[in-house]
């Protein structure tokens, strides 16, 4: 800017000005990436942060300017942090996002109170609008070169050549009209921060100040008789980088105690820790999700304390090792043997779990599905079967190969083929026994006279694979 | 020395003596697994609130499961069970299936399954669920051999287990036995079902089970037949021919065909 440089100059024309230059290619990833940094920092100031591509932030600061000292203030505070930083800057403040994106183009620092806004935005050139190329050289064609040359035309006329979006667009340049921004993340129903004046950077700091802050949250959050069932602590950090690190739970949180632990042991467990660098200056703690917590009285059965233990402990280690390696499991409706069980995430259907109704067992008869299940069957080498839908007489798995002693079988599965994915053989299941005792759920992948007929002997496309052990 | 002294020091001598049994067998208390020569070597049954260990060569992982349900079903019928494996055992040896455990007379309602990612977050994790006193048993599976479980790890699991009442019992597939402070270590083999006619039902689970290990009394080995109706481990049948079950609502067959003669 200083040497006379602006966007859009042609290379060449730039080297002309400032032969020093150095060039470097556009990185369109790593400046969107910079833009979202620099929106999470902003989330200090307002939850609800916007991006503009390629370059810009929108910021709602209804109702938080207060807490910076007013608009004045904290224009200041976040340019001048972002300037040190190293960012080239221009802020304004303005009632719609348009026309204060429009004021940073002229200059930096604005703020334009109510009613104001079309005497300020007048002036400057229609190319500060932001609109269309082809619509900002339509416009300069026309003799219009500033905005307040194009809010002089009646409205009709601008409509009727540069398309109702334009229109839509100047009169919120002019302050008119409500436009609200679409913020990156949705709102959390309650927030509480600590901002520290000096930088904080040990573990036990930071340990403390979650659990402050854990109290006030529940303070806040016990009045509305409401629990956290998703929880956010954000942690900014001096230099400006900010780190999020969330928790769920399976029923609603209301004490401040278990919200601490549930930190630690996420914090415990990360896989790239925490890393304070020159210290956090503010710590936040957001209750992303909420429900209603029945306050109901407990019985003298020891069961109902059982279940909330539980519920805790699952809690604990799902923040450790993530939701979904705690599952229970739900029976499915279905004959297939590996679709039979749903495993869920113990978080939200540890209830349903527990009312499941499974199939019951056949009294006095062995069993007859297996302990364990492949996810996916093995396949077997068989040489051969006596008869052709017979059981094999030895089969060879992993490399050994077993003898069969007793068989029970078959039990014919049919593949579900009655829905779009359910097609495939029919499978024919053997319980077997060898030698050494071992009890294994074999199975024939599809049947003999369905096959055509390949010349003599066994149809190649017939396949064995052991999919269970019994016990 | 004065009568009062002898009395302090009596006193103490008492004091320590508990302190020093708390917590020991003789006030353990037991669950009879059933089969009669293995609850005598276990003075009366399996100890709740140890560490029960399980061994098994890799290819007898689905055998040493079932012995493992089967302790699970003995100690604890209607609490709940954490049952913690590694990935890998899952792709060794198939997952731990909900229906086979139906099957073998246990509720799959109970069971909560967590999928650690290595050793040491199933060690962990099983630590965590040991300390939780309103779960029955907490199962640890780890296949191959884990260096982390050594003394140490198995004597903090036997705190946790002793100060919160849950029992741990250790599932090791194709691993080695190392010293630890197991209560009970058990290597677990599959036993051929009964001699019979090929069509007469066969499949009930048979473990060849060698108790190698018994802190508080002599050790043995047993075949042992896993009954899903009646959740409880057996002497295998001397009948070659396996009886049905009579179930405890139908009178007996020849009683009602010689009421049946009357009848008619």
């Amino acid at each position: 800017m200083r040497a006379g440089l602006s966007i859009g100059l042609p290379l060449a024309n730039a080297r002309a000005i400032c032969p020093e230059l150095t060039v470097f290619d556009a990185d369109a990833a790593a400046d969107r990436k910079t833009l979202g940094d620099i929106a999470d920092w902003c989330d200090r100031f307002t939850p609800l942060v916007a991006l503009d591509p390629p370059h810009g932030l929108f910021l709602d600061i209804t109702g938080c300017a207060h807490l910076f000292g007013g608009e004045r203030a904290l224009l200041q505070a976040a340019s001048g942090a972002l300037a040190r930083q190293g960012f080239a800057v221009s802020a304004a403040i303005a009632r719609t996002p348009v026309c204060a994106r429009t004021l940073t183009r002229q200059a930096s620092g604005i703020i334009i109170a109510d009613g104001e806004e079309a005497a300020a935005v007048g002036p400057l050139p229609v190319s500060a609008l932001g609109a269309d190329e082809a619509i900002t050289g339509g416009l300069r064609r026309a003799g219009l070169k500033t905005i307040g040359d194009v809010a002089a035309r009646g409205r009709h006329e601008i409509t009727a050549r540069f398309g109702a979006g334009f229109t839509c667009l100047l009169e919120q340049a002019l302050g008119q009209g409500d436009a609200p921004i679409s913020p990156r993340k949705p709102l959390p129903d309650y927030i509480v921060e600590k901002r520290f004046p000096e930088p904080v950077a040990t573990e036990a700091v930071i340990a403390l100040n979650l659990s402050a802050l854990s109290a006030m949250l529940v303070t806040a959050m016990d009045r509305q008789g409401k629990g956290a069932r998703r929880l956010e602590a954000s942690f900014f950090r001096t230099d400006g980088a900010v780190r999020t690190i969330s928790v769920e739970t399976g029923r609603p949180v209301t004490r401040a105690e278990v919200i601490g632990r549930l930190f630690r042991e996420r914090l415990d467990a990360l896989n790239d820790p925490l890393d304070p660098g020159f210290g956090f200056d503010l710590v936040r703690l957001s209750a992303s999700r909420t429900e209603i917590v029945v306050q109901q009285q407990r019985d003298l059965d020891s069961n109902v304390h059982d279940n909330d233990a539980l519920a805790a402990l699952i809690d604990r280690i799902a923040a450790r090792i993530g939701g979904r390696r705690v599952v229970v499991h739900l029976p499915e409706d279905t004959h297939i043997p590996e679709r039979a069980v749903l495993a869920a995430p113990a978080q939200h259907h540890l209830a349903a779990a527990a009312q499941a109704a499974w199939p019951a067992r056949v009294e006095s008869e062995p069993p007859l599905r297996p302990l364990r299940l492949f996810d996916r069957p093995e396949p077997i080498k068989v040489p051969f079967a006596t008869v052709p839908d017979g059981p094999p007489h030895q089969f060879t798995w992993r490399r050994v190969t077993h003898a069969v002693v007793r068989v029970e079988g078959p039990e014919r599965i049919a593949m579900e083929w009655w829905k779009s994915d359910g097609a495939g053989p029919t499978r024919d299941y053997f319980r077997i026994e060898d030698e050494a005792g071992l009890r294994f759920w074999i199975f024939r992948d599809g049947l003999y006279e369905s096959e055509p007929a390949e010349g003599a002997g066994q149809p190649s496309s017939i396949r064995w694979f052991v999919h269970g052990l019994f016990a | 020395m004065s009568g009062a002294c002898t009395n302090t020091l009596a006193n103490l001598r008492g004091r320590i003596a508990r302190i020093e049994a708390h917590g020991d067998a003789h006030d353990l208390t037991r669950v009879a697994l059933g089969h009669a020569a293995a609850d005598a070597a276990l003075c009366g049954g399996l100890a709740v609130a140890a560490v029960h260990e399980v061994f098994a060569e890799g290819r007898q992982s689905a055998t040493a499961t079932g012995f493992v349900a089967g302790l699970a079903g003995r100690l604890t019928p209607r609490r709940p069970l954490v049952w913690v494996r590694q990935d890998f055992s899952e792709i060794e040896s198939g997952a731990l299936s909900m229906r086979g455990l139906c099957e073998l007379g246990l509720d799959p309602r109970l069971v909560v399954t967590v999928r650690a990612t290595d050793t040491d977050a199933a060690l962990r994790t099983a630590a965590d669920a040991l300390a939780c006193d309103a779960l029955g048993v907490v199962v640890l599976e780890v296949w191959g051999p884990a260096r982390q479980l050594d003394l140490v790890a198995s004597r903090k699991l036997t705190l946790a287990a002793q100060a919160s009442g849950v029992t741990a019992l250790l599932l090791r597939v194709g691993a080695e036995p190392l010293p630890s402070t197991a209560e009970t270590r058990w290597i677990v083999r599959a036993a051929h079902s009964p001699p019979s006619a090929p069509w007469h039902a066969w499949g009930a689970p048979m473990f060849d089970a060698q108790l190698v290990r018994n802190r508080h009394g002599p050790v043995g080995r047993w075949i042992m037949e896993w009954k899903s109706d009646e959740c409880f481990f057996t002497e295998p049948a001397t009948h070659p021919q396996p009886v049905a079950a009579t179930p405890a609502h139908r009178p007996h067959q020849a009683a009602a065909i010689g009421q049946q003669r009357r009848a008619s």
